[in-house]
Parts: structure tokens; sequence; C-alpha cells
């Protein structure tokens, strides 16, 4: 077993790793050790939705976002251990759509590990998406760090097997956002009984990372910001004494933390979605913790796209998120507080009038 | 007064006569007729979100609600305002058809379009409780 150095000084030294890769725009996360040899980074890409047009013609606009990011991440120093993909690789889960992304995945020089996001999977029931990337859910160790890959974006069985007359419209009826025809996603009892497995033999002070897609907290559900049984898998994750759940989906900067849990998601190399405050007619329940992104500009066609660093120190994350037209962001695991902070703009008094979303 | 003309003024007194008898009066409206304006609009509301929902707005398949579920961050209480990526003040239909021109490639509605006006009912229908704010940015 690892014994890792809890003291300020460790983690100020991950944080200083990170910040000096930081000049390139991506997620990448630094695992510092008391053993620098130890020491290990990963990158993050997420939310391509990369969207089939007709026969050779994809969405450009997503497309570019996806070889920025593969390309920008092939460019990092320190090379990356691996790569994650955090799910909706695809717009409508179709064998081109995933065969196109995947084409442009192949180009890191890395190992990749993906999450499933319900745009890959709603189709045929991730049938292709397993073809490509193996499990839909699973586990590993790396270097000391447990990980493990949730598929969060199941939902009840009677949605997916028996209300929808075709495959191809209970695909479009999960792919639209705001689509009153959804369902909420869920992780499900028997992946549940399967984590709780899986968790049984790894000791409760090995650092846990979790990676879903959706957020495995609450937040607004008109939009599944969202999963169903998040407080049963936070039991789960509950006796573990430094959790990070790592979420995409949603497309925009959020963290939060509930007990030992740190939250963070990524951001979209496809497009950024509004705060869901910014909808007048939605009852939600986003982080205070969270200060928002800037809002976008769409005449910046890559404006709030992009990915993050992360490095997690102290067995905690601290993510730097790369913005491409605005000042980068850094939210980071505050050992004092308990909790994740932005470096910058944390205090209300500091806050900028372009994170008011209205 | 000619028998010609007195035939043309009894026609009126009828016609006027009969327009009362119908109840026609410009300051007067009945629940009926409130519920049938509302069903108008409503259905106007239903087709704004079809289009909002639609690939045929563009040619590439990106619909207006990929990016904003609910026509959120469309600011529609703000407009006109002073569009600083266009350097003038612009309206929120012009708006509208940079998004159909830019990321769904397609062609721009006339600006009295009736898809444009459905777009426009929409958009403002989920905006419904908020201030108006003029040119605020």
């Amino acid at each position: 077993m690892i014994k890792y150095d809890l003291s300020r000084r460790a983690f100020m030294k991950g944080a200083g790793a990170a910040a000096a890769v930081s000049t390139l725009p991506l997620s990448l996360v630094e695992l510092a050790f008391a053993d620098p040899a130890q020491n290990f980074t990963f990158g993050y890409i997420s939310d391509s939705h990369i969207q089939h047009v007709k026969g050779a013609k994809f969405v450009r606009n997503w497309d570019r976002g996806l070889i920025r990011a593969v390309a920008e991440t092939n460019l990092l120093r320190p090379r990356p251990d691996f790569v994650m993909f955090g799910g909706d690789l695809a717009q409508l889960g179709t064998k081109e759509e995933l065969d196109h992304g995947a084409e442009m995945l192949s180009k890191l020089s890395h190992k990749l590990y993906c999450v499933m996001g319900e745009h890959d999977y709603y189709l045929d029931l991730g049938e292709y998406w397993s073809k490509l990337y193996g499990d839909h859910y699973y586990s590993f160790d790396h270097k000391g760090v447990h990980f493990v890959v949730l598929n969060s974006i199941l939902t009840y069985d009677e949605w997916t097997f028996d209300r929808w007359p075709t495959a191809e419209q209970r695909m479009l009826e999960m792919a639209g956002l705001d689509n009153p025809n959804g369902s909420p996603f869920m992780v499900g009892e028997k992946q549940r009984e399967w984590l709780a497995k899986d968790l049984e033999t790894v000791d409760k002070a090995t650092p846990l990372v979790v990676f879903s897609h959706s957020p495995i907290q609450k937040i607004y559900k008109g939009w599944n910001f969202w999963t169903e049984d998040a407080e049963e898998v936070q039991a789960i994750l509950a006796p573990f004494a430094r959790t990070s759940v790592i979420y995409g989906h949603v497309h925009q900067i959020q963290y939060n933390q509930i007990g030992n849990i740190t939250f963070n998601s990524v951001m979209a190399t496809a497009w950024p979605w509004p705060y869901p405050q910014s909808y007048a007619q939605a009852e939600h329940h986003l982080p205070k913790l969270t200060v928002p992104m800037n809002r976008a500009d769409p005449f910046f066609e890559r404006d709030a796209t992009g990915w993050q660093f992360v490095d997690v120190g102290t067995g905690k994350v601290a993510l730097e998120y790369n913005l491409y037209n605005n000042t980068n962001r850094r939210v980071a695991y505050n050992p004092v507080t308990g909790q994740p902070e932005d470096s910058a703009y944390q205090d209300p008094a500091r806050q900028i009038a372009p994170q008011d979303h209205f | 007064m000619s028998k010609k003309l007195l035939v043309v003024a009894g026609a009126a007194i009828l016609v006027a006569a009969a327009m009362s008898g119908l109840g026609v009066r410009a300051d007067e409206f009945t629940k009926e007729d409130l519920e049938r304006w509302e069903k108008e609009y409503t259905s106007v509301v239903q087709k704004g979100r079809e289009l909002w929902t639609s690939a045929d707005l563009g040619t590439n398949g990106v619909a207006c609600a990929q990016c904003h579920p609910n026509a959120a961050n469309t600011h529609p209480e703000t407009y006109p305002k002073f569009q600083q990526q266009l350097g003038r003040v612009a309206t929120l239909r012009e708006m509208i058809n940079w998004c159909i021109q830019q990321p769904l490639e397609g062609q721009p509605l006339g600006l009295d379009d009736a898809k444009m006006v459905a777009i426009e009912a929409y958009v403002a229908y989920e905006r419904r409780g908020v201030a108006m704010a003029p040119g605020k940015h």
C-alpha cells in the first residue's frame, strides 16, 4: 500500500505540476504522491456529440471540437498515463457516428477508457459501443488509486423496453435534453450491487475516483442533471475517506461537496449548456458552491467548450478549466474548508458580471 | 331627397341595426372569445416548439434546442438591444436568423414569416414571468 503525504506542501506541489502544463487546454488529472515516482496524470475529454448529416457528412462544428481536443492531448507534457472519454461520443448512437468519433479518438497516443452516455446507448442499448469500447461498467487500479466507471444513464425498464415502437424513436426521445417524454437516469440495482461488491476489497483509505456520465447528485430533473438513485450510490461511496466523482453530461462547470464525496463536472467539446437558473420555469438545485462559468458567446464557436486539467494531490481533485476564449478557471479541493473552491472567484465580492446567468 | 337616396339610407340603417343585433362592439368580448384567442396563441407557441426541436430549419440536422433547451439563454426580454458582436442594436428575430445561418447552416427566414413568428412566440412563452429589460447585456 502506498503512503500518501497529506501535507499542504505535497498538495501545492501537485498544483504546481498541473499549472506548469496548463498552457495547453485539456483535462489532465495529476495524482501526486509522497513518492514522486508514483505521480501520474490523465487527460479527460467528454461530450463530443458527433452528429451524422448524411453520406460522408458530419456536423463540422462538433467534429472540430473533438479534433482539437485530441490534437492538444497528444501534445501534453508530461505525457498522461491514459485518457478518459466521459460519454456522448455520438449524437444519435448510430454506427456511422460512433465509428467517426472512434476514428478521431484513435489518434490519441494514450490508453483510452470510455464512459457510456445516453446518446451512445439508447439506439441499440450500447451494443455497437461495446464492440468498440467493451464493458458498460468496470473498475481498474492505477498506481494506488481505485477507478470506477459507472453506466449512470440507465432508466426504468418500462421506458426502455415497452414504451417506444422503434429503437430510433427511443433514441430521439432520450436525445432531446428538454423533452418531457424522457426519463430520469439511474445506475440501477444490479449495478449498485456490483459496485458494493467491487469496493468490498478496496481499503477505505485508498483514493477513489468514480466516473459517471450524469451527476450522481440531483440538480435539475427537467434536463436530467440528475441521477434517480444518487443517494443510494453516494451511500456506497460514503465509507471511503477520499472520493471524487467526475461527470460529464452537463456541458458546464459545476462542483459540489456531499459528505466525503467531492463532485466535479467537465465541459463538452461540442457545445455549452445554459445553467438551469436561466430557464425561468425551472425549479433547480445548482450546488450553492458552484460559481458559474462565463455566459457563452455564440460568435466564438468554441467558447465555453473544452476540457480541463485535474490533479488529485491529496486524493481530492483539483480541476484547471481551460476556457478557449475566457480566462482559465481553477477549482480545487480546499483541505481547510473541506470543499472544492474556485481559486479566484469563490469570494462573492470577486465574482464578475459575465458569470451572471439570467 | 330623391327616392334612390332614401333607399340607400334605409339600407344603411338596416345594416347597422343588423350588426348591433349581432353584438359586435369594439370594446366588448366574451369568455368564449378569450378562450378562442388563447387557443390560437397556444397553437402558434406549439408550432414554435416543434420548429425549435426540429432539424428542418437548417441543413445539418442541428436543432435550436440542442444548445438552448427550453429556449434558455436566449434573453427575449432584453431585445432590442445593442448586440456587441454586430456593433448595432438588433432584434431577437435577427438573432434567431443568426443561429439558423451559423450553427444550423440554414437560410434565414423572412422577419414576418409565420415560422419566425412561431419561434418568437415559443421563446417568449418559455420566458413568461420575467420582467422586461430592454437593452440589458
